[in-house]
């Protein structure tokens, strides 16, 4: 398609929403002239061609600039995309694939969603309607994410009650490893410990209490083995890292920006970052040829691409041991994010929700990007957020406790003010404080959650091996990032679901599928090991290998 | 490429990347002075014995008056337990892990029980309809979120509670168009209103897409009468569009018959079009006193609201501990009526205390029978009817008095004078106390 040079010129204006409004006038009367020596017979092939394709982009972009509600639409469409009954464009994966395919719900989701809201009552559930955002969620409900929680919930596995249950490979809960300790550490007397109604009843500061910032600034100055020092001041608490990284979202980038994103990436992030925010998010893909590590090159053309397109840029979100892979990223890697963001004026959110769970260290080391800031000049430190969560290195998924770190104080006192949408409660801030506040206590158990993290972890990727299926070197977190592109009978994203939907249903276990993290290449999927004990792992590759012997068979 | 780039820079004259217009925008509000006057409280708060001559807090509705009773059923009934619910420590395991945004079953039907009971069963709950949040604020923001589209507008009745300009708006980028509503009717919703209302945001060209209410209501400590709610939804079903009640006041209700949720209006109604529309707010910090818990919920008839509302709700999750402890305690409902009944009762004295009180200077309330808070009117004293006017009687009363209380012009009030004065958040004592400050500071005023 060609690309008329009113178009590019308007599409670097874009920081205002109304660049298009004078352009589009003076362009009207462009096109009309010459179409009527069009129609009259003059003008010929290359106009006739020209004018309808500029005539096409201008509608277009009309369409864009007046549904910005819809984009959430799209996008939820997008991560819903990977159903047994979805488009699948084509068999091989396309470096711009999700972002095609979003455009192409947007071109024709336009009349859909508009009948559906104002004038279909059926599809809203009722005569009264409801916003753009409840579609989403009625339509995104067949993601594989989803369907897999439900069918643990409906039948969970329990070694003596269910063995036949579906094993929970799918939720990054760490369970199984380490809550014993907690029990026997933290007997009930130490836990009710100056709790009295009256002293945790009245409203408190809805960004947490200095006390437990003190122990959260520890607890994340000790996983980055004390070369960073934390300050409290600087922490923000919120109830769990969704709501950490909206606030994030919402602080830094406007509705109809977007951030970059490498692939693959949580499954979560379309929630967190584009649902109510109306921010969209760029996929940068990283291809098992690089072993997933984020390429600058590939960064830096997705960057240049949005811009060409008239979409800003406010910022880049790494995780950091990487979700799903389990990557650390090296200090090398830090400061070129670190040099990409100060050239392009950027903001860099580093999810460090895993840093405590760093189970093997011998071929690579944590860096929290605060260490990579901590000897560089203030305005670079400006542009660094943190988002830590403490129920993943303490096995506290329910007691919704996260933190945003951050040294830019005007996004501290906006995100200060969010936290009254999303506080965390006060008995569990009180607890949480008498339970992390006994540094012996707490050095026990990171000690031994990283213990066992790294028997699980090493259990489970040699009974993966010894079936023929390799994983990427995970140094941190709860995931293996495991290679099944042999098992697919296509190497499509439509074989990636027929073997996902064997290993659910066949197998009995809930991975997740490479497509719900948005990875390029079809055929991986995420392990999640935390919840597992060292006698689940030879149960779950009995599940596989049975699978593996149903694909053999069909193949 | 690269003139754009510097296009950017040239335009940021310290080079450090920009935040969002929703993190610049003061539409969190904060700089009222309904939050003004809390820092002042903080910074120079009243103390009995240590700080006798500091700001007495007026402007926070906190319910402090039957704390004991929660602490005595806590220890009775479950010394070790409280933390962790009915199975005590044990009980940690299931507490920690927890994190479905669907929440702990026992303690959904804990609060479906207890907002029955708060009905005097007029209205039956479904705990499958109950959605949890972290407090009332996200509960509106997210109803906020799932009924409008950014530029949409809520009606809301004025006065009204100023933190609905953050919660309503601030990230939904929904617009709030005022009821007006004035003392002539003791400021209740009319017809008339509503369809002003209704029409100035037509004119505007904006899309209303519902009415949202506080019943009992915030700032005026009065119930909504009967007709009111049914006027109201026939409005809603007239214009096709979604009535939210806010009734986090409903437990506080001085006499329980007084009170008509618009629960109630919907229970016999089968239409399902009708009460799909309807959809309530509750929490737990006002009745039960409990707001560092952080415990609030949306009831909707509409299966897509609710749905959706799990989904948003994973932003704003209850944590689990703190389901567990609470669900044993609201489903005894040998405590909770003990507790509802004493609790209205001590809040209805509270009242009368103050209004009497304010009477006896020659300050009139407006006529309320609910909540933490008394609408008082000054208006006599103003020279100028304005809210200039008003705002400086309001300084005067923060730096003289050393009373933190609400002026009506923070609460969207169009008839200035009025204020909203919080008498459950403190000791009789310490009520006394305010009293005669305003007693003296009354006094002085009449030698002049």
């Amino acid at each position: 398609m060609t690309r008329t040079e009113t178009n590019r010129s308007r599409s670097s204006n874009s920081n205002s929403e109304n660049s298009g409004d004078g352009g589009g006038g003076t362009t009207g009367m462009r096109i009309i002239v010459p179409l009527q020596g069009v129609v009259q017979g003059r003008g010929g092939l290359f106009l006739g061609s020209v004018i309808p394709c500029a005539f096409f982009y201008f509608f277009q972009f009309y369409l864009k600039r007046n549904r910005k509600n819809e984009s959430d639409n799209s996008g939820e469409q997008n991560s819903s995309a990977s159903t047994p009954n979805s488009v699948s464009n084509s068999g091989f994966p396309d470096p711009t694939r999700s972002q095609s395919a979003g455009h192409l719900t947007e071109l024709t989701g336009l009349p859909r969603s508009l009948s559906r809201i104002l004038l279909s009552p059926r599809h809203s559930g009722g005569a009264v309607s409801v916003s753009g955002r409840v579609n989403s969620v009625i339509k995104g409900g067949d993601s594989p994410y989803y369907v897999g929680q439900k069918r643990v919930e409906e039948d969970p596995y329990d070694e003596l009650g269910n063995p036949d249950g579906v094993i929970q490979l799918g939720l990054a809960q760490n369970n199984k490893l380490s809550l014993d300790d907690w029990d026997l550490e933290n007997p009930k007397e130490a836990i009710s410990d100056g709790l009295s109604i009256s002293g945790i009843a009245s409203y408190e500061p809805s960004d947490g209490l200095m006390e437990l910032k003190m122990v959260v600034a520890g607890f994340m100055t000790e996983a980055t083995k004390n070369s960073v020092s934390f300050d409290p001041s600087q922490l923000v608490l919120t109830s769990g890292a969704s709501s950490a990284t909206e606030i994030l979202s919402f602080c830094l980038a406007d509705s109809g920006n977007a951030f970059l994103v490498p692939t693959p990436c949580s499954p979560g992030y379309d929630r967190d970052i584009k649902w109510r925010t109306g921010v969209d998010i760029i996929h940068v893909p990283c291809r098992s040829a690089d072993n997933f590590n984020i390429s600058m090159v590939v960064l830096d053309r997705a960057f240049y691409q949005a811009k060409k397109r008239g979409v800003r840029i406010r910022g880049i979100i790494i995780s950091n041991p990487s979700n799903p892979m389990g990557s650390l990223l090296s200090r090398e890697n830090l400061y070129a994010l670190l040099d990409f963001a100060r050239e392009r004026n950027i903001h860099i959110i580093s999810n460090e929700i895993f840093a405590g769970s760093v189970h093997h260290e011998e071929d690579g080391e944590f860096v929290s990007m605060a260490e990579i800031v901590d000897t560089e000049e203030n305005i670079d430190r400006e542009r660094v957020h943190i988002v830590y969560d403490l129920s993943k290195d303490l096995s506290f998924p329910g007691l919704r406790s996260a933190a945003i770190y951050s040294f830019n104080e005007s996004v501290l006192s906006a995100s200060r003010k969010l936290t009254t949408l999303s506080p965390v409660s006060s008995p569990t801030q009180h607890l949480l404080i008498s339970a992390i506040s006994k540094p012996k206590f707490v050095q026990r158990f990171v000690n031994s959650n990283r213990q066992r993290l790294q028997s699980t972890y090493t259990l489970l990727v040699k009974g993966l091996k010894d079936l023929g299926i390799e994983c990427t070197r995970s140094n941190g977190g709860f995931y293996c990032w495991a290679d099944m592109r042999g098992l697919m009978s296509s190497y499509s994203e439509k074989g990636e679901i027929e073997l996902w939907n064997k290993l659910l249903n066949i197998g009995k276990i809930n991975v997740i599928p490479g497509s719900c993290c948005h990875c390029i290449e079809p055929g991986w999927f995420r392990f999640c090991f935390s919840n597992l004990s060292e006698s689940d792992v030879p149960v779950v590759m009995n599940r596989i290998r049975k699978v593996c012997e149903t694909c053999k068979s069909q193949n | 490429m690269g003139l754009p780039m510097m296009m950017e820079r040239s335009s940021n004259n310290n080079n450090v990347a920009e935040l969002s217009r929703v993190a610049v925008s003061d539409t969190h509000g904060e700089d009222s002075p309904y939050f003004a006057g809390w820092k002042a409280y903080d910074e120079n708060p009243y103390h009995e014995s240590h700080n006798p001559s500091g700001v007495i807090q007026m402007g926070l509705a906190e319910n402090q008056v039957s704390f004991d009773l929660l602490e005595t059923y806590l220890e009775k009934k479950n010394p070790e337990g409280s933390m962790w619910g009915s199975k005590g420590a044990p009980g940690f395991r299931e507490n920690a892990l927890f994190q479905d945004y669907h929440g702990l079953t026992s303690f959904r039907q804990a609060m479906a029980s207890f907002m029955e009971q708060i009905r005097g069963g007029k209205a039956r709950f479904d705990p499958d309809r109950i959605v949890l949040t972290a407090g009332a604020t996200a509960a509106n923001e997210l109803l906020t979120f799932i009924l409008a589209d950014p530029n949409d507008a809520l009606l809301v009745p004025t006065p009204y509670y100023p933190g609905f300009d953050r919660d309503l708006r601030w990230r939904t980028g929904v617009k709030i168009v005022p009821i007006h509503c004035d003392s002539s009717n003791h400021f209740q919703i009319t017809p008339e209103a509503l369809e002003s209302a209704y029409q100035t945001a037509r004119d505007a060209n904006i899309r209303v897409r519902g009415v949202l209410i506080t019943n009992p209501s915030n700032p005026l400590g009065a119930t909504v009468q009967k007709k009111v709610l049914e006027d109201l939804l026939d409005f809603s079903v007239r214009k096709n569009i979604h009535l939210v009640s806010d009734e986090i006041y409903s437990g506080s209700v001085f006499h329980a018959s007084e009170f008509t949720s618009v629960a109630e209006i919907v229970e016999n109604i089968d239409d399902v079009s009708v009460k799909e529309r309807v959809h309530i707010v509750y929490s737990l910090s006002k009745d039960l006193g409990l707001p560092g818990f952080r415990v609030g919920t949306i009831y909707s008839y509409n299966d897509n609201v609710v749905r959706t509302a799990r989904r948003m709700s994973s932003f704003t999750l209850v944590s689990s501990q703190t389901q567990h402890m609470l669900a044993s305690m609201l489903s005894d409902e040998e405590f909770t009526e003990k507790y509802i009944r004493i609790n209205r009762e001590r809040l209805r004295k509270r009242y009368e205390t103050i209004v009497e009180g304010l009477k006896k200077t020659g300050i009139e309330c407006l006529k309320g029978n609910a909540g933490l808070f008394c609408w008082m009117n000054l208006g006599f004293l103003l020279d100028n009817k304005t809210k200039e006017g008003e705002l400086e009687l309001w300084d005067v009363i923060l730096k003289e008095l050393k009373l933190n209380i609400s002026p009506g012009s923070s609460c969207h009030c169009l008839e200035f004078g009025w204020f909203r004065v919080c008498f459950a958040n403190m000791s009789e004592k310490t009520l006394d106390i305010a009293l005669k400050r305003i007693h003296e500071f009354m006094d002085r005023r009449r030698r002049f």
